[in-house]
């Protein structure tokens, strides 16, 4: 079994079109896994007959000669696509049983490359957290246990995708990124996980969050299974109109390039209070690592770092009240009873909200009501534009950043859900990306005292991906990570 | 300024979400904390700069005003809480 499981993406393909086994072979040893890891609760709807129907259409195309680049592969989604046909419901109650009749962009394209789905993967509700928490289908459990043997998260928001891929239970997933929620889970399960650049991946058919930071990506084993993931993901799309007209280069091609003469910046202020011992360290050899390959190491400065993470609890929040206002109980999801249609309304919202979604609507209302915009919501975007004109500047001497993706690996579950503040620093390190809408990528690059996974980040200009699959190939080499966790759940 | 019940509960209003009288101190002092933290970004200089509304460097595209999807009146009800004769039956509107 393992042997199928146990592959990456790209060992799959090739195997495929080799001949050496089928897709249905690949695809039911994936859907057998995933039943007998549900202790995890990583997947929140597993669609097996689909797949296997799916996996024989593939066989039958490679039979033939035929197929696309993800032909009989199977992949994990994540319950904020909307997939045609099957539940999505963006870990929130008030959706129900929510069906799409269409299907989002993202998925659409994968479908199209042949790619085969296992099912949808837990999330935080509404992508809303950093540990999947707050998912109405309670936590997922992270497949690396440390030395303590205590149930940690896997991150959030994308918990699901995270857990599924660390712990082989498909050879990808589908994810999404407003704040971190790519790069923190792929860093506490020992995943690789990119967010794009905005606009990269079209939104359409991805519930939405906030829709200016919003960015879809993959969550994979290796960097070169996120290459390839993100090339059928990406391209222009006329039903986003955010989605950018750029060309999409095939992202696979730029692993394993050499990455000497690039220059790479080490922002200063990254070096946080109390941030621990093994994450500076691990950071220095990211540094050695690099320097090794060939690349100059320049220090750099963003001095507004520090506000990245105020100035996004008021935009995702703001942007959150706006967006979530559409779910009020009348052409679809969960509806509850009342007196008068005021209280239809806010008895619905009441019910099927979790408490964190409430508090960010609240919080969004309070930062957009009458009076209080200017000295919040105006305020946070002129921020943005420091935190954006800050990396500008960066890119004056340098070609990407290096940083640690996390301040610390991956923590308890409960450890941190009475302390909203506390939480929402497990962001720092990433979110400044998505208000500035760069693209950044999270390597696994050692373990922690504990033997947990730790990962770097890479960030680069906007549209350069294929950069920052150089650089992360590169750390990927040096790292030599082959830690995977034990498998305790089946 | 310190957020009190009373924000909280004509926010709430605002968002249309009930909560109970004995949760709006509670979330008061949450949102409280959590606003003050926010308050931090009154220490920035942002004199003359321009509030970032996009990150897409690109004007939004335009197209011809014409008819590119519709006529899909069932898929639009298939999920409504409740539907009948294709259309959605929703609260009174109208006393």
């Amino acid at each position: 079994m393992s042997e199928f499981t146990g592959l990456t993406l790209k060992g799959a393909v090739d195997g495929l079109r080799e001949k050496r086994f089928t897709s249905e072979e690949l695809t039911r040893a994936h859907v057998e896994a995933v039943a007998a890891a549900r202790g995890l609760n990583a997947y929140v709807l597993e669609t097996p007959e689909k797949a296997l129907e799916m996996a024989r259409a593939s066989d039958a195309k490679l039979a033939r000669g035929q197929g696309g680049p993800l032909e009989g592969v199977p992949l994990g989604i994540k319950d904020l696509f909307c997939t045609a046909g099957v539940r999505t419901t963006a870990g929130s109650k008030i959706l129900g049983d929510f069906v799409p009749p269409y299907e989002s962009t993202v998925t659409a394209n994968l479908w199209r490359d042949g790619a085969v789905m296992l099912g949808k993967l837990n999330m935080d509700e509404f992508a809303m957290g950093s540990s999947n928490e707050t998912s109405a289908w309670g936590p997922v459990v992270n497949p690396w246990r440390g030395q303590s043997n205590m149930e940690l998260t896997p991150g959030g928001s994308s918990g699901g995708s995270a857990a599924a891929v660390a712990a082989d239970l498909c050879l990808g997933a589908t994810a999404s990124d407003t704040g971190g929620s790519i790069r923190q889970p792929a860093a506490f399960t020992g995943t690789v996980g990119i967010k794009p650049t905005y606009g990269r991946c079209s939104r359409f058919g991805m519930v939405a969050f906030a829709s200016s930071l919003d960015q879809a990506g993959p969550i994979a084993k290796s960097v070169e299974d996120a290459a390839i993931l993100l090339t059928s993901m990406s391209g222009h799309d006329p039903k986003d109109s955010t989605s950018i007209a750029a060309d999409v280069p095939d992202f696979a091609g730029f692993v394993g390039k050499s990455v000497k003469g690039m220059r790479i910046g080490v922002p200063r202020e990254y070096r946080m209070e109390g941030m621990p011992q093994e994450i500076e360290d691990l950071w220095q050899k990211g540094i050695a690592w690099l320097k090794d390959a060939g690349c100059e190491i320049v220090d750099v400065s963003l001095p507004h770092t520090k506000y990245a993470l105020p100035a996004y609890y008021i935009v995702a929040p703001a942007e959150a009240s706006s967006n979530l206002a559409r779910y009020d109980g009348m052409r679809f999801g969960h509806r509850a009873d009342g007196k008068s249609l005021t209280e239809v309304y806010e008895n619905t919202r009441a019910e099927g909200f979790g408490s964190e979604v409430k508090r960010r609507v609240l919080i969004g209302t309070y930062v957009l009501s009458a009076g209080y915009y200017d000295a919040y919501y105006l305020k946070a975007q002129k921020v943005r534009r420091r935190i954006a004109d800050d990396f500008d500047r960066a890119w004056e001497t340098c070609d990407a950043l290096l940083t640690p993706s996390t301040p610390s690996a991956a923590f308890g579950l409960g450890d941190k859900s009475a302390d909203p503040v506390a939480m929402y620093l497990n962001d720092v390190f990433t979110v400044t990306v998505n208000l500035a809408g760069l693209p950044g990528i999270s390597v696994p690059a050692g373990l922690d005292a504990q033997g947990l996974p730790l990962g770097l980040q890479l960030i680069g200009k906007a549209l350069d991906e294929g950069t920052l699959f150089s650089l992360a190939g590169a750390v990927e080499q040096a790292a030599n990570f082959r830690a995977k966790p034990d498998r305790w759940w089946s | 300024m310190a957020i009190d019940a009373a924000t909280v509960r004509r926010v709430a209003r605002l968002a249309r979400i009930a909560e109970p009288e004995e949760r709006l101190e509670p979330l008061a002092r949450e949102i409280d904390g959590i606003v003050r933290w926010i308050e931090q970004l009154q220490e920035v200089d942002t004199d003359g700069v321009e509030p970032l509304t996009s990150n897409v460097h690109a004007t939004l595209p335009m197209r011809e005003d014409v008819v590119t999807d519709g006529g899909d009146r069932d898929k639009v009800l298939s999920n409504a809480p409740r539907s009948d004769e294709g259309f959605f039956v929703v609260p009174k509107v109208v006393e």
